[in-house]
């Protein structure tokens, strides 16, 4: 109960002011597009040069959690992932907010941000030394197949159908061996400077996702002046609560798939959302409603993007290694006040440990209340007339991608890969499965290499790749979701099939 | 009369003749960047933030320095940029690392080599260090190489990368030991070659030497060797080197950080850098703040980096040649 004696330390009022500016920046950060939480901590290790340890870690822990937050605001209302991490929030969250119940949305993943992160960091509050084991457990062939699972989910994500959200995936999987490959340092399909460094993917999230979307607004904006004009409802706030406690499934497959998978070195953070989303779609009573602005969608990515938090920095206190891109800039925080992240880190520094982990508790609540404030407010950004609405948008990505590196190319990236989904999407694929295998291509290609140089130099690969309890677990998964995938396709056609000729019948004279 | 003019005009142009001559005497009138070619949060771009903190101060250059981070293919993407788009003009400065982007030179397929680059300084040198998990049954590099004889290329070990540090320092063991083993290049870097080396994927691993103190000091690794001239009197003095331990190796693979501009920025402004840089690596805040991370710092000044910049080059031609 380490955690609760230092609970006081937070609210000194430099501290909890301290506090409050973190979760408030990192809200409008984590809001930006292109502004990743990596980027955004990173932005703020400087300004901890001038404070004491703790000071700093409050600071870089509160915005950690809310840019992760403040990501579905862009999302949801924008159809601008701000990070891999809200990609999911974008599938049910834009269609709402274009239904005019933004402000439920907004409420909605908010407080299922709170819920998840809080468990998230509870998870490390008591159970960091089992989940460290946990988080060594995957090797090179585990991570393998892990994002084969990610793969079989790509069919069913988001598509009308499975044939095409695997072409789409191929598509990602194809442009994420562009640039140098990450283990041999070969070149591939470099056309062009711009993708010498491979297709960064923020910039290609942002063109995806808001491109297509700038350009109907325009076209829309030709065909009629007075558009749609969106009714914002008012969404009360206690029905928002209501309704995240009635979907409990969904919190809870959100939550949990958010824990574990954040756990995970270096895949965690991107796919959480993705996969627990899929999860919940497919445990779902309700699972054809997903895509249509069903809360569930929105519960579930949310609850597990922000469940990711807490987990992702366990490799890092316990082990000093981070997991993830954001906790290695977080280790540099550390580093600079001379704290060496360990097992020791809590006996050596109670004081900084832990007051940084009831930063993120407190951060949680916080967060939520800042964001439930704001949902109202921002939801009324749906009745922003669809020409400068357009003009913002397509301002914001350019920015967005132009602020990961500074670089022109990334912008370019973001443009030519944005007009081409404009026509994907109009031939019925869509920009969550591509994303996808732009994010899994990698990991799954590195670790396959890296598992079979190991796996040559000792046991075989055969050996190596299909033995050990949590290959045969993951590849059982792997085969229960393609199975079930295939199932509920055969189920679907033969639905179509039997509609489509009743309506045949009536249609004839 | 007309003298007074002629001797204001005279003092304006003795004034601003020389600011004329090179047009760089008020240098630098506005901040400059420092491209780093590894992501956010790497101990490159994790020094580079600390050693140009003070570049703002008055003794300094007296203007801010800001990072720009450009990863990508082991740091191929930043330098490959600094070499053919990076202007010449004094307010783009790049972090080189050596041997990687030398090694990677060597190796083909990039757009630099060592002349493209004019060195500044140097500011800090960090072995590569052999780690094994804490519960192996390694306890010094002779046993090592023993069980490499006795396995030929089944010995694993990990490290951050091809034509890294880690990677010239894998080749160096092996030749010095005359055995075959079986590097595996990490696709995350040092931190996720040694989560290899601690979770038991691999046997063993080349390390950094800052990264495997603290994991040493967290009790999950042992460090066996040094791959340098002499000990780390700083951090490890208990760690003997290669060549105590009887493999002829030398410091070819320590990872040199410092600060370089593109080829073609004129002179003038080089000297400058040259002139203030080392100075403001030596600021006292610098060093506590260098220390406590556990960065171990080592300045150098231009002369000093362009000579080793150019032995390395011979040593790693040399080494690299039988790929």
């Amino acid at each position: 109960m380490d955690f609760l004696f230092y609970m006081g330390d937070v609210f000194t009022p430099i501290n909890f002011g301290l506090l409050l500016l973190g979760t408030i920046g990192g809200l409008i950060l984590g809001a930006t597009p292109g502004l990743s939480p990596t980027m955004a901590v990173a932005l703020l290790i400087p300004f901890t040069f001038q404070l004491e340890p703790q000071q700093g870690l409050i600071l870089l822990g509160a915005a950690y959690t809310s840019t992760v937050a403040g990501g579905a605001v862009s999302a949801i209302l924008l159809k601008i992932p701000g990070a891999p991490a809200n990609i999911a929030t974008t599938l049910d969250g834009h269609t709402m907010a274009t239904k005019g119940e933004g402000a439920k949305a907004l409420q909605l993943s908010f407080i299922a941000s709170a819920i998840g992160g809080l468990f998230g960091v509870f998870l490390l509050i008591f159970l960091t030394p089992v989940l460290a084991q946990w988080a060594l457990a995957f090797g090179p062939s585990h991570l393998f197949w892990l994002a084969i699972l990610g793969v079989t989910v790509i069919g069913t994500l988001d598509s009308s159908s499975v044939v095409k959200g695997l072409l789409s995936g191929c598509i990602g999987l194809w442009l994420a061996t562009i640039g140098f490959d990450d283990i041999m340092g070969a070149q591939r399909f470099i056309f062009h400077p711009a993708v010498s460094g491979g297709i960064n993917v923020i910039p290609a999230l942002i063109g995806l996702f808001a491109i297509p979307q700038v350009i109907t607004m325009f076209t829309k904006g030709r065909s009629s002046d007075d558009a749609e004009i969106i009714n914002v409802k008012k969404h009360p706030i206690r029905f928002a609560f209501a309704e995240v406690f009635k979907r409990k499934m969904a919190l809870t497959i959100g939550t949990i798939t958010g824990s574990i998978i954040g756990l995970i070195p270096g895949v965690g953070g991107q796919i959480a959302g993705l996969v627990a989303y899929d999860q919940s779609k497919k445990f779902s009573k309700e699972s054809e409603k997903f895509g249509t602005g069903h809360s569930e969608g929105v519960i579930a990515a949310e609850s597990a993007n922000n469940a990711m938090v807490g987990p992702s920095l366990v490799p890092l206190l316990t082990l000093s290694i981070p997991g993830s891109p954001t906790a290695a800039v977080l280790l540099g925080g550390l580093l600079i006040h001379g704290i060496f992240p360990g097992p020791d880190l809590f006996m050596n520094y109670p004081q900084v440990a832990w007051t940084f982990i009831d930063s993120m508790l407190i951060g949680q609540l916080l967060m939520c209340i800042f964001g439930l404030y704001i949902a109202g407010l921002a939801a009324s950004v749906a009745r922003v007339p669809h020409a400068v609405m357009a003009a913002i948008v397509l301002g914001l990505a350019v920015f967005g991608s132009y602020s990961v590196q500074n670089s022109m190319g990334d912008v370019y990236v973001m443009a030519t890969l944005g007009l081409a989904m404009y026509f994907l999407e109009r031939f019925g694929f869509s920009a969550a499965p591509l994303v996808l295998g732009l994010i899994l291509g990698p990991i799954a290609e590195a670790n396959f290499i890296q598992g079979s140089m190991i796996a040559n130099a000792t046991v075989g690969t055969g050996t190596y790749f299909f033995t050990g309890w949590l290959n045969w677990l993951l590849i059982l998964i792997v085969l229960a979701s393609i199975s079930y995938s295939v199932w509920m396709e055969i189920m679907a056609r033969r639905y179509t099939t039997k509609d489509d000729a009743v309506a045949k019948e009536e249609a004839l004279p | 009369m007309k003298k007074w003019i002629a001797g204001a005009a005279l003092a304006l142009t003795a004034m601003t003749g020389p600011a004329l001559a090179d047009g760089h005497d008020s240098y630098p009138e506005r901040p400059i960047m420092l491209m780093v070619s590894y992501g956010a949060g790497g101990a490159t771009d994790f020094q580079a933030r600390i050693v140009t903190m003070t570049a703002g101060n008055e003794d300094a250059l007296g203007m801010p320095i800001a990072i720009v981070n450009r990863p990508g293919a082991g740091g191929r993407v930043g330098w490959n940029w600094f070499a053919t788009e990076a202007e010449g003009d004094g307010y783009t400065l790049g972090a080189y690392n050596i041997p990687h982007f030398i090694a990677q030179s060597i190796e083909g397929g990039v757009s630099y080599s060592s002349d493209s680059f004019e060195p500044i300084a140097n500011w800090g040198a960090d072995p590569a260090v052999f780690v094994v998990a804490a519960d192996s049954d390694f306890n010094s590099m002779a046993d090592v190489v023993s069980y490499a004889k006795e396995n030929p290329g089944g010995l694993t070990f990990s490290g951050a990368g091809l034509f890294v540090g880690h990677h010239i320092a894998a080749l160096q063991l092996e030749k010095a030991a005359g055995v075959k083993m079986a590097y595996i290049p990490n696709n995350s870097g040092g931190a996720g070659a040694m989560r290899a080396v601690i979770a038991g994927e691999v046997l063993g691993g080349v390390n950094n030497l800052s990264d495997a103190f603290r994991a040493q000091a967290a009790g999950n690794v042992k460090i066996l060797g040094v791959f340098d001239l002499e000990r780390n009197a700083e951090f490890l003095p208990d760690v003997p080197t290669m060549m105590e331990q009887g493999y002829d190796i030398d410091n070819a693979s320590v990872n040199f950080r410092g600060v370089m501009v593109p080829k073609g920025t004129p002179q003038p402004i080089i000297d400058k850098l040259a002139a203030t840089v080392p100075a403001m690596f030596e600021n006292g805040r610098v060093q506590s703040r260098m220390a406590a991370g556990g960065s171990p710092m080592h300045i150098m000044t231009r002369d000093e980096v362009l000579e080793m910049w150019a032995a390395r080059q011979s040593t790693l031609e040399e080494l690299l040649a039988g790929l």
